[in-house]
């Protein structure tokens, strides 16, 4: 019954032509946006380069300090500080790293400027991540412990400054500095904001490295947990410590607050999360909750428009309908011979929708708009096309279906589309 | 010893269209039986209710009052689907305009039936299928689409389909409606001869009065009731 209702769902498709081009053009456009904005959103959050453990972190961006009379928030990172005696000493992590948001430096080569990023990290974090090194090292704790000016170089930067990316153990000025290159590591998409640097250097050179007790600071925390399942652990641990931070200036800040997220979560708190907001809830479910519902509603405009198409496809097949009716078809038989001819258009239109993504997708590789971003369409991503392709096809089939399997069967030999 | 129940049994059958306005009497105490192995033709005027009857036997619409059995069952309380199954295993059509699916080939039309049959297997319902035509004598056709058939042929198409799924009654609505007079008597001769030969019980509305005076027993309406 399967192989007959395909055959007549590739024969009605090849029959009219014009509904099929408008129908897979619907499906195919609307996958395409969703796919290109999936990679985009699996390339930030997935298990990428270098956090293919991003399952197992958790990190700590800013650290909310509520003002006294209410004189309204400050978020700050982290300072050095605040990361050594209260987070280093959490007992659930198998890791504690930090790093800082990128910070404009300069390099000069014979012929050109350099406008480089760089970000200031500790020993742990080379640890955390799973850089690709294609010469050399990472630094050492021991050589962030004596300030050493040692640097990790990206792939882009050794070849801009240097010609070459073999160039270690060779020195590069950088804001008048001068560092030996412990290591050259492939490029890394800016879209990864906890990894991207152009230069890495230890964080005890940085300007900003104070040791008072301040708890705002510039740095950010990722924490990894031994396992999957432990990550809840040490982010309770980490919700428990926040309780035990002492306020270094409690006539000017009230409260503070700061959470441990997976990467996720982290961006769910902060776009989610109102200014006067101090619960500690994350708004991942509100998050995927609008995510889903922004899908949905942009497939719902394309999936009317099939409904309504389906709708006069099936008066046109009344006589069909009668046909199969008269026959001993029930409603239900009627019902699945209808969605699985959507399904069948949807997935043609789903593959296609893939097609186009991919397209998409090299398009905007090619035009750069992240700095080292290269967006693909992964196996997840393909898996949720190929869903979200199927949600379409009933979306837009299960009311036709119904409305068809609804069809008095008299009124539909007679050519009517008159309802029971 | 107890005689078989009629195939088909209508009593005091009541068919009323109702619109806001307009209540339209289509069928008036109709009372009706039709025997196993028999060949009844339905005679009358135009909008005197045939069709309807027709689709009340092949219980693709309800009466508004009476009682319909099939094989000495009243069928009244019957969900959509145990009706649906009902028609799948007793019951054939023939229409008028042959109604065939223009997409599908000759013998995927005729399978149709049996796709509805639960429990059947593609190999059965083709031997079914082939079985059916080569009784209309359209074996060699069974590739063809029907657009490529003639009218005739389209017809035995449509009786094969009919008599693929084994039914105990077909019921034909004007089955020689759409043919010239030299086609039309090719269809009711073979309709004859599957009642004559293979027992196959026939119920057939027609206008023509050569054709139906062939058949066992004429059934005549008019404005709604059975007048002879």
């Amino acid at each position: 019954m399967f192989l007959s209702y395909l055959k007549i769902a590739w024969k009605v498709l090849m029959r009219r032509k014009f509904f099929t081009f408008i129908n897979l053009f619907g499906v195919s456009f609307t996958l395409m946006i969703l796919l290109v904005v999936m990679a985009m959103f699996d390339h930030v959050v997935g298990p990428n380069t270098p956090a293919k453990r991003v399952n197992r972190m958790l990190f700590v961006n800013i650290i909310r300090h509520q003002r006294v009379d209410n004189h309204g928030w400050m978020n700050m990172p982290a300072s050095i500080h605040f990361v050594d005696d209260y987070v280093r000493k959490m007992k659930t992590p198998e890791k504690v790293g930090i790093t800082t948001a990128v910070s404009n430096a300069t390099a000069f080569t014979k012929s050109k400027l350099l406008a480089l990023d760089m970000a200031y990290t500790d020993g742990n974090f080379w640890q955390l991540m799973d850089f690709d090194f294609l010469g050399g090292r990472a630094f050492t704790g021991a050589e962030v412990q004596q300030a050493q000016h040692v640097c990790v170089l990206n792939e882009a930067t050794a070849r801009d400054y240097f010609g070459t990316t073999d160039v270690v153990g060779r020195t590069i000025e950088i804001d008048l500095k001068r560092y030996r290159v412990a290591g050259v590591v492939r490029n890394v998409s800016a879209a990864h904001v906890y990894a991207y640097a152009d230069v890495w250097v230890p964080y005890t050179l940085s300007a900003q490295y104070f040791k008072d007790n301040r708890i705002e600071g510039e740095f950010m925390v990722v924490l990894l947990a031994p396992s999957v399942a432990a990550v809840p652990a040490v982010r309770e641990e980490y919700r428990q410590l926040m309780r035990r931070v002492e306020i270094p200036n409690p006539k000017e800040v009230k409260a503070l607050f700061s959470y441990a997220d997976p990467i996720t979560e982290s961006f769910s708190r902060a776009l989610l999360n109102h200014q006067d907001q101090t619960l500690d809830d994350d708004n991942i479910e509100a998050f995927y909750l609008i995510v889903s519902g922004l899908a949905l509603l942009f497939m719902l405009l394309p999936a009317l428009n099939l409904v309504n198409l389906n709708m006069t496809r099936i008066l046109e097949r009344s006589g069909e309908i009668g046909v199969r009716k008269a026959f001993g078809a029930a409603g239900s038989d009627l019902v699945s011979q209808f969605l699985v001819e959507n399904v069948v258009l949807a997935l043609v239109g789903g593959l296609l929708g893939l097609g186009l993504a991919a397209g998409a997708l090299a398009l905007v590789n090619e035009a750069h708009p992240i700095a080292y971003a290269h967006f693909e369409l992964s196996w997840g991503v393909f898996a949720w096309g190929m869903l979200l392709t199927l949600v379409f096809g009933l979306m837009s089939g299960v009311y036709p279906a119904w409305k068809m399997s609804r069809l008095n069967p008299v009124a539909a030999l007679r050519g009517g589309g008159e309802q029971k | 010893m107890t005689s078989a129940p009629p195939v088909l049994r209508l009593t005091n059958i009541e068919k009323i269209y109702q619109t806001k306005t307009i209540e339209t009497v289509a069928l008036n105490s109709v009372n009706l039986t039709v025997n196993r192995g028999e060949f009844v033709s339905i005679m009358g005027p135009s909008g005197c209710g045939k069709s309807t009857l027709l689709s009340l036997m092949g219980l693709l619409d309800e009466p508004t009052s009476g009682t319909i059995e099939v094989d000495g069952r009243a069928v009244t309380s019957y969900s959509d689907k145990e009706l649906a199954g009902l028609r799948n295993l007793k019951i054939g059509f023939v229409f008028q305009s042959y109604h065939l699916i223009n997409d599908l080939s000759v013998v995927d039309n005729v399978e149709l039936p049996l796709l509805y049959r639960r429990g059947m297997g593609s190999k059965e319902r083709r031997q079914r299928a082939i079985a059916a035509l080569d009784k209309v004598g359209l074996s060699a056709r069974t590739g063809h689409f029907p657009s490529q058939l003639s009218g005739g042929q389209r017809q035995r198409v449509a009786i094969a389909r009919a008599l693929a799924g084994g039914p105990e009654i077909i019921l034909a609505d004007e089955p020689t409606g759409n043919l010239d007079s030299v086609m039309g008597e090719e269809i009711i001769e073979l309709l004859l001869e599957l009642n004559r030969e293979q027992g196959v019980t026939i119920v057939m509305v027609t206008h023509d009065l050569q054709q139906a005076l062939k058949t066992q027993r004429v059934v005549r309406f008019f404005d709604g009731s059975q007048v002879g």
